[in-house]
């Protein structure tokens, strides 16, 4: 195969757009698991909830679906505090919360999907909105804006609540959370209720991620869980509780699989993200931006 | 005095006996994908064969008993099929054994079979048997006695009737069970054509965007490409075929996923161009005159239960697996695994979707996949596809309806 500018510059675009779509999966997970310590392995199955309500809402009323999920954005929050309250209450406040609070979030998972497939059957669902099949071209570029909505949308997100956890009193809690707890009461402030909050901020940036994924894709209940290794990797990569890191990380991983599929052969794609991941561990045990 | 008496008590014995088995019911058990990838086509399979349960039935069942169904959700998932057949076997004590859908559940299940003798009735499953060579192994799907490569002959052979004569070819699938034989049998068929192949890769099935992977295509700028994919990545490489604008001169092959409503009416326009396969279009109601009896039973069902509402592909085929165990069951009047599987070798079956006769290896003697172009599909509609007039059936020839348009992008304008 012969190497052009063309070809390398799209593997380029194409890595980009498809990392900004990874990091919207993953920064949920880099705030549970990155800064709360919470497992939650159910991460996925809210996106598809996301994926579905965002479906659901386009069916009926044509609204774009991602338009749809930045309003449905304060009832995924609401939804997040409400699961966080109860995984507190029965595993986080009796000490219960490392083997127990993951059977927890996995019956989470499982609950999520069956409720997904009774109501919506088992059909893959994909929207078509007014720009998923228009390709913008600029010189020997191409930009499909099925992918580059979901990834400006995305950046907003990621570079938003990067600079509200950065620069709020809120924020600077959160991080703190991850810190010391203790500290933190001394200087009455409520860890729980930190930790509830920024749960619940971690469900809003799946359900929008869901939007996002069918945009892209068809989705049926039980995609999520193919998601679940990358936005592990993700975070890991980036480093555990970085919202810099996991975009950076997620960046990486969609550059990765664009150009070992474009030049070497899509089957190599995991190899490469998870040998990359490898790498990045052993040279940073922390991840690339992880204190 | 005495002696009459144990003849009579035996007699009665033995009626009592013959007449509570007359009243079991005769129990058939699979496994199904009803969630999971292929959870769409699982259910719809499941219909079909409730509605020839309910036919069955009916009629009083067979061999004087009601049909029964044990089954079980395999998920999709190949590592739950042996557990679900050992137990339908050894605990459920079932009489008969069919498979679920798909290659990837059908060969875990073959050494269990194997094992038990049991004559073993599969759903579309892809050239299973040619490493286990099971002589009580029969499949419904019409790909041909070598699967493989029967199932791209039509495909390869419409791009080949191309004139100039295509002279390279690009393959790709995604790394599953099904794509890869698909592949394996497009390998042997570019060998004997005399293609040659620019590119051949697989990619993971959880792939996002594949537009790399077409650009990557592009770059080798291939006569024909051929594809073998499941329903989220035939949509997925569709999409990216589109929107890198893909030139070629035939696309397709082997797309699962087109035959089913949701696909098309995801994908609408998107369609047009592909060569693929398909199993039933209305183009060819009337090589199949009792199918739209089925097709009207199935579709009310099926839109009540949120499964494919056309139900061309596979639900037909389901029935017809069940007829053909049905019809096997009452010729021999037996339950006897040796005398059905060699009545199923030795007999020609009538089903709804025609004709079957099985070759030595299980598979029908004689393929019968269509090879179609879709093409004039405007808008997102399913109206459009319940009737006649978006599929050219290009192969085989008995069946043909029309030629193929090329190059790929000239179906576009």
């Amino acid at each position: 195969m012969e190497i052009s500018t063309a070809l390398v510059l799209n593997a380029i675009v194409a890595g980009l757009l498809l990392g900004g779509f990874y990091a919207a999966v993953s920064v949920g997970i880099s705030i549970s698991f990155g800064m709360l310590d919470v497992v939650n392995i159910a991460h996925p199955a809210f996106i598809i909830l996301g994926s579905y309500v965002a479906y659901t809402v386009h069916e009926r009323f044509g609204i774009d679906p991602i338009a749809v999920s930045l309003v449905a954005s304060p009832l995924y929050f609401l939804l997040g505090m409400a699961i966080y309250r109860i995984y507190y209450l029965c595993f986080e406040r009796r000490g219960q919360e490392s083997l127990r609070g993951l059977a927890f979030f996995f019956g989470i998972l499982f609950i999520t999907e069956v409720t997904l497939l009774l109501i919506f059957g088992v059909d893959y669902r994909l929207v078509e909105t007014s720009y998923s099949s228009t390709t913008l071209r600029l010189g020997v570029v191409d930009f499909p804006l099925r992918l580059v909505v979901p990834f400006a949308v995305s950046m907003a997100m990621v570079v938003g609540l990067q600079l509200f956890l950065a620069r709020t009193f809120f924020g600077r809690a959160v991080l703190a959370v991850a810190q010391d707890q203790l500290a933190l009461r001394l200087m009455a402030i409520d860890p729980v209720r930190i930790k509830e909050y920024a749960f619940a901020l971690s469900i809003a940036t799946a359900g929008v991620a869901g939007a996002f994924l069918i945009v892209i894709q068809p989705v049926q209940p039980a995609i999520g869980r193919e998601y679940i290794g990358l936005v592990f990797a993700v975070c890991v990569l980036g480093g555990l509780g970085s919202i810099w890191g996991t975009l950076l990380g997620a960046l990486i991983l969609g550059l990765a699989e664009s150009f070992t599929s474009t030049f070497f052969g899509p089957s190599w794609a995991p190899a490469v993200s998870f040998g990359t991941l490898l790498l990045a561990l052993a040279f940073k045990p922390s991840g690339l931006l992880g204190r | 005095m005495k002696r009459l008496t144990v003849w009579l008590s035996a007699t009665i014995a033995l009626v009592l006996a013959a007449s509570a088995q007359a009243q079991q019911p005769l129990k058939i058990g699979f496994g199904m994908s009803l969630t999971g990838p292929l959870a769409g086509n699982g259910k719809a399979a499941l219909i079909s064969m409730e509605i020839w349960k309910d036919d069955v039935n009916a009629k009083g069942g067979i061999l004087g008993r009601k049909v029964e169904f044990v089954y079980y959700d395999d998920q999709t998932n190949p590592s739950t099929v042996p557990s679900i057949y050992n137990k339908l076997l050894d605990v459920d004590k079932v009489d008969l054994v069919v498979s679920g859908y798909g290659t990837n559940v059908i060969a875990p299940a073959m050494p269990i079979m194997m094992q038990r003798n049991m004559v073993f009735m599969s759903l579309f499953g892809l050239n299973v048997n040619s490493k286990f060579s099971y002589d009580r192994y029969f499949q419904i799907m019409p790909a041909g006695p070598e699967p493989a490569i029967d199932w791209s002959v039509g495909f390869f052979d419409v791009a080949t009737s191309l004139n100039p004569k295509p002279q390279t070819v690009a393959l790709v699938g995604a790394d599953a069970e099904y794509p890869s034989l698909a592949l394996e049998g497009a390998r042997a068929n570019v060998k004997r054509l005399g293609l040659k192949v620019v590119y051949d890769k697989s990619y993971p099935p959880n792939t996002v965007d594949f537009s790399p992977i077409v650009r990557a295509i592009q770059a080798t700028n291939p006569d024909i490409v051929f594809l073998a994919s499941y329903p989220p990545d035939s949509a997925g490489m569709v999409r990216a075929v589109n929107e890198v604008g893909l030139k070629t001169r035939i696309f397709g092959g082997g797309l699962v996923g087109p035959q089913f409503a949701s696909l098309r009416t995801q994908l609408g326009p998107l369609l047009n161009g592909i060569v693929n396969f398909e199993s039933y279009t209305p183009e060819v109601a009337s090589k199949y005159p009792f199918l739209d009896q089925f097709l009207a039973k199935y579709q009310g069902r099926a839109i009540k239960e949120g499964v494919d509402p056309l139900g061309f592909y596979l639900p037909p085929y389901a029935y017809a697996m069940m007829q053909v165990l049905e019809q096997a069951i009452k010729a021999t009047g037996s339950l006897d695994q040796g005398q059905l599987a060699e009545y199923m070798h030795k007999y020609e079956f009538d089903t709804f979707v025609g004709k079957v006769r099985f070759a030595k290896n299980g598979e029908w003697s004689i393929p019968r996949m269509l090879t179609v172009q879709y093409h004039g599909v405007a808008g997102n509609d399913l109206e459009q596809w319940m009737k006649a007039g978006n599929v050219t059936v290009l192969y085989p020839a008995s069946y043909k309806t029309g030629d193929v348009k090329a190059p790929y992008q000239d179906n576009k304008k």
